[in-house]
């Protein structure tokens, strides 16, 4: 065996070291990362635990003193997330079924994917603006719908991007095997396909309605907010969102506690949806693997 | 000649007939709407804000002049803000971001790979109004106690730009531009990560075997062979993240001053377009010259937007098809 020479150990050396230097700094930015992350998040725990009582959920908010909750801005975000969801999600899924088994690869089917994509990442304050001019000023006032047209609007392209991409994992012979029976094209996909592709289209649902239930931008245009109790979604509503937004800019430590639980609830129910849509997609393709 | 049994099949045949041509129908009508939304959004923002185009011409964008009560509006204040914030937090979160991906690819044991990816993606669904917050109480008084005083005492030999442009020189008050853009880092850096995770992954093993057997070390492996062939969709994960940025509103609004004026440091308060829109639109009547301008920004912001976001997808779907 040959020696190697001094010239070509040094070599080996440095390109070692690089090497050895470079995956050092990488693992030191991981670590800077997750320790900013978790700083963050335990931030927001600490303070967030610390306001939470039973009165967070039973009481609307009030003056400082009063003794207010975020009963109200709980019960708007439900109430505007939910028919957001119901506005946005079976449009996202006709439109994912639409990209996957009608258009394809035709030119409309590239335009509607290019154009989905845009609005996925959109900026949402945009849309607020947007439904601002088209469902409030002309109506002459803010109310929940318009909140939860805008949250449909966000909403519409994370389901419709999340359906195709599920349903391009049936497998084809699925679909040959129903056609093949004599099954026209609209029993395929919703005998067929759909059926086998649920829980992936499940994931996408829960994802875009995590989405949206953190958002706030969209909902100051459009909702508004609202001090009071009120279920009626014809007039300006309450957020959670919105509510942490205007406590945590406010004087008073009892709103900023405020502020903080209510950031902290979001964030849990956004989490606990992701880790939820997690299994629903781990089911699907387990499925599918089997 | 049909029998009264034939009517009947035929009839049946096209009753299913007209359920595929209704299925059809409203899916079209579905893809339809996207496209839709999309125009209708731009076309809404740009009548909207025609009026603000009208009175100020070209000079709304290159205005230097805020001004509700004189009502002059120019646009650039917060145009320089938008630009500065978002291209100094991807200057920040990329690195960093890149670090994580390649930690999570690479160097990671096999065993924390699949909980660290979790988390990563889990941090990036956290609400922007979160990030907003812990800027405003925790960034925001560390800058000005600890990192402002530091910086200001330490890069006082950089010349300023002309006179009006400082750089690090600026009363400590925690909130500014450099604060947006540390806020937007922390904001956009696990998307970052966990989208290159995405395209290194997507890299084939055969072609770093390929590298590996000729002897090099993993970073040549990723510098030489991953690096170019994944090159596109690098770039197209940054340019999302820069989408993200450039649209961020509720992180900014918090800890970045909303001063609409030409910043004259890099720690000055300033305003991004998002933050402008969100800040002055409670004080915008309908049918004003305020909201048009809050309208015209809008549709600059979107047309920003979509070239941004229109060329990080180009960049992802090339490679996605190759």
């Amino acid at each position: 065996m040959k020696q190697l020479s001094a010239a070509s150990r040094a070599r080996y050396f440095r390109r070692q070291l690089v090497d050895r230097v470079m995956g050092g700094l990488c693992i030191l930015a991981a670590v800077m990362g997750l320790v900013l992350l978790g700083m963050i998040l335990w931030m927001l725990f600490s303070n967030g635990l610390a306001g939470l009582s039973l009165s967070v959920f039973t009481a609307s908010m009030a003056q400082p003193g009063a003794g207010g909750g975020l009963a109200n801005a709980i019960v708007g975000s439900l109430m505007q997330v939910g028919l957001g969801a119901m506005l946005g999600a079976p449009i996202g899924m006709m439109v994912g079924v639409y990209l996957s088994e009608v258009g394809k690869e035709s030119r409309l089917a590239q335009v509607v994917r290019f154009v989905n994509d845009i609005l996925l990442s959109a900026p949402s304050v945009l849309i607020g603006l947007f439904v601002y001019q088209i469902a409030v000023a002309p109506f002459g006032g803010f109310s929940g719908i318009a909140g939860a047209i805008a949250l449909a609007i966000i909403a519409m392209p994370i389901v419709a991007r999340t359906t195709e991409d599920i349903l391009r994992l049936v497998p084809q012979a699925y679909r040959d095997g129903a056609v093949a029976l004599g099954s026209r094209e609209n029993v395929v996909v919703r005998k067929v396909v759909l059926p086998a592709a649920f829980g992936g289209i499940l994931t996408g649902v829960l994802l875009a309605v995590a989405r949206i239930a953190g958002e706030t931008a969209p909902l100051l245009f459009t909702s508004l907010g609202n001090n009071n109790w009120s279920m009626d979604m014809t007039q300006p509503m309450a957020s959670l969102p919105i509510a942490i937004y205007r406590y945590a800019g406010s004087p008073y430590q009892e709103w900023v506690d405020l502020a903080w639980t209510g950031a902290m609830l979001i964030t849990v129910g956004v989490l606990v949806l992701n880790i939820l849509s997690r299994f629903s997609h781990a089911a699907v393709a387990g499925k599918q693997g089997g | 000649m049909t029998t009264p049994a034939a009517d009947r099949q035929l009839i049946g045949t096209r009753r299913i007939h007209i359920a595929d041509a209704i299925f059809r129908t409203s899916l079209h009508a579905a893809g339809a709407l996207v496209v839709i939304v999309l125009v209708s959004i731009l076309a809404i923002m740009f009548m909207g804000g025609k009026q603000a185009f009208d009175v100020f011409g070209l000079g709304f964008i290159w205005g230097m002049e805020w001004n509700p009560v004189t009502q002059v509006y120019g646009a650039l204040p917060a145009i320089t803000g938008t630009l500065v914030t978002s291209g100094l937090a991807l200057l920040i979160a990329w690195p960093i971001g890149f670090g994580i991906a390649y930690f999570l690819t690479e160097t990671c044991p096999q065993s924390l790979r699949t909980p660290l990816g979790v988390a990563i993606e889990l941090l990036a669904a956290v609400p922007s109004i979160v990030y907003g917050m812990w800027g405003f109480f925790v960034l925001a008084p560390f800058m000005s106690e600890h990192v402002q005083p530091w910086l200001t005492q330490t890069f006082l030999w950089i010349p300023p730009i002309g006179d009006s442009f400082f750089w690090f020189t600026a009363p400590p008050i925690g909130v500014g531009m450099l604060t947006a853009a540390l806020i937007l880092a922390i904001m956009i850096l696990p998307f970052i990560a966990a989208t290159t995770r995405d395209v290194l992954l997507s890299t084939p093993q055969l072609l770093k075997d390929g590298a590996y057997a000729m002897g090099a070390t993993r970073w040549e492996a990723l510098t030489g062979v991953v690096i170019p062939a994944v090159r596109g969709s690098l770039f197209g994960a940054v340019f999302l993240g820069l989408g993200r940025a450039l649209g961020e509103t509720m992180a900014v609004v918090f800890v970045i001053g909303n001063a609409i004026r030409m910043p004259d440091s890099l720690m000055a308060p300033s305003a991004t377009i998002a933050s402008v829109v969100a800040n002055s639109f409670p004080e915008a009547e309908p049918g004003t010259l305020d909201l048009a301008v809050l309208l015209g920004l809008g549709f600059v912001l979107f047309v920003v937007s979509f070239g941004v976001l229109a060329i990080a997808r180009f960049l992802l779907r090339q490679e996605r098809m190759s």
